[in-house]
């Protein structure tokens, strides 16, 4: 807990030019999948200002290591051992404290435990693809996995997802909510991957792209990648009108 | 020249792609014994304040047919119009209703579920109070920025009329997508449609 007071403003504008169109038609998926008709703009209100919170208390020991919370005892997940590290921030620069991320990936092999999953290569049996964390006081986080493969995929006639590692986020406001992917430093199919391609400015791109850091890497044992996340900024409320009857 | 606005940019989105559920509903995508439960599976507890109500729907593309590998979350206020979160500055919330929820669409027929209780009424920035009504936020394969809407009861027909949020929409046949049906007793239905004729209303918020 700290003394900081909740933050009850109203969210930034979201830059909609900086995030991916809903219609992309590269990416096939999103054809039918994207709205057609201007969103209907609103300033936040109460419904989504306000958002659910995570304690710590809901974390398991092993929640945040996914080379060990699917294996069986005694035993580990197969690849590359890779610590993952970052700050959560808002768009004020401020951290963000106990904000709740959720992670999900395909194991060293580019496969996904998933009963849809085609993909020709083999499941690891001790690794299940999914963790969790919450950031500190000072809005940082961790985790340990290892390395994700990249997979083929149908979209076009020969697409390859660049290794890759799904981050789902919760900050303090329901409108913060975000899903994204982290990619590695130095993977040549980023820059052809479709999905990647849906962003239009590259400097959005380089910003998911987490850059090895040997500062932080354990040796003998784990290479880390550092990955920060920023979210939605928050208006002061200090002059803004008060609700009447409140 | 002057001094530079120092915001940082928000992170770009990416879709959730085909496996959202490994992440998200581990349990139910059969990824089990990492975590008890899944998150956001249980919204009420047996002192949980206010009308038990169930929702119940999916999520239709442009072609007609239901995401089977989407996931969709709620965020509501309690009974009294209050939320469950340290931003809610009114009064404190029913401890016994987490306000959240989340759910995997089915793997065969797309179906969501939600077993909640009917939100009291809060207020707009102005003062006016809004009808009742349940925040969604859906992610996809395909759906590259997650979607917000809303969900509106049928039986406050009153109070609909009078929603600052249904007031600005333009066209106003439009107003039903947000307007969930009934569907016996305390049940409803609520089907999110992405393209076409029925396109739902989705919020820029
Ligand atoms: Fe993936």
């Amino acid at each position: 807990m700290t003394d900081r007071k909740p933050d009850t403003g109203a969210f930034f504008t979201r830059d909609r030019t900086w995030h991916p169109p809903a219609y992309t038609p590269d990416y096939k998926t999103s054809v039918l999948r994207s709205p057609r008709r201007a969103l209907l703009a609103l300033d936040g209100t109460l419904s989504e200002i306000t958002g659910p919170v995570f304690g710590h208390a809901i974390l398991g020991e092993l929640d945040n290591d996914l080379i060990h919370n699917f294996a069986r005892p005694g035993e580990s997940a197969i690849g590359e051992r890779i610590i993952v590290h970052g700050r959560v921030l808002d768009e004020s620069g401020r951290a963000v404290p106990g904000a709740l991320i959720e992670v999900w990936q395909a194991n060293a092999g580019g496969r996904y435990r998933h009963k849809k999953e085609g993909y020709l290569a083999a499941l690891d049996s001790n690794f299940g693809g999914c963790g969790r964390c919450i950031t500190d006081e000072n809005g940082s986080y961790r985790f340990r996995t290892v390395k994700p493969g990249p997979y083929p995929w149908p979209n076009g006639p020969n697409d390859w997802r660049p290794a890759h590692i799904h981050f789902s986020v919760f900050g303090h406001g329901f409108s913060q909510r975000l899903i994204t992917q982290m990619y590695f430093e130095g993977d040549p199919l980023i820059w052809r991957c479709p999905i990647v391609r849906t962003i239009p400015d590259r400097r959005a791109v380089e910003l998911l792209i987490a850059p090895l850091d040997m500062a932080n890497t354990i040796p003998m044992d784990a290479r880390a990648y550092k990955f920060d996340i920023v979210l939605r900024g928050r208006r002061s409320t200090l002059f803004e009108n008060r609700l009447d009857g409140n | 020249m002057t001094q530079d606005l120092t915001y940082l940019k928000e992170t770009a989105s990416q879709t959730a792609g085909p496996y959202v559920h490994i992440g998200l509903t581990p349990n139910a995508s059969g990824i089990t014994g990492v975590y008890p439960a899944d998150l956001g599976s249980a919204m009420v507890n047996d002192r949980t304040r206010g009308t038990r109500i169930t929702i119940r729907g999916r999520v239709v593309d442009g072609g007609g047919a239901s995401l089977r590998d989407g996931l969709v979350e709620i965020w509501q206020a309690d009974a009294n119009g209050l939320y469950n979160s340290p931003g809610e500055q009114r009064g404190r919330a029913d401890p016994d209703f987490t306000g959240w929820g989340r759910c995997a669409c089915d793997g065969d027929d797309g179906e969501f579920v939600f077993h909640t209780i009917k939100p009291g009424r809060v207020p707009f920035k102005d003062g006016r109070l809004m009808a009742p009504h349940i925040t969604f936020w859906i992610v996809a394969r395909g759906i590259n920025l997650g979607l917000h809407t809303r969900m509106y009861f049928p039986e406050e027909a009153q109070a609909n009329t009078e929603d600052p949020l249904l007031l600005r929409i333009e066209h106003r046949d439009r107003v039903a997508t947000l307007i969930a049906q009934a569907d016996g007793n305390d049940s409803y239905r609520f089907d999110i449609h992405l393209q076409g004729e029925r396109e739902t209303v989705f919020l820029d918020i």
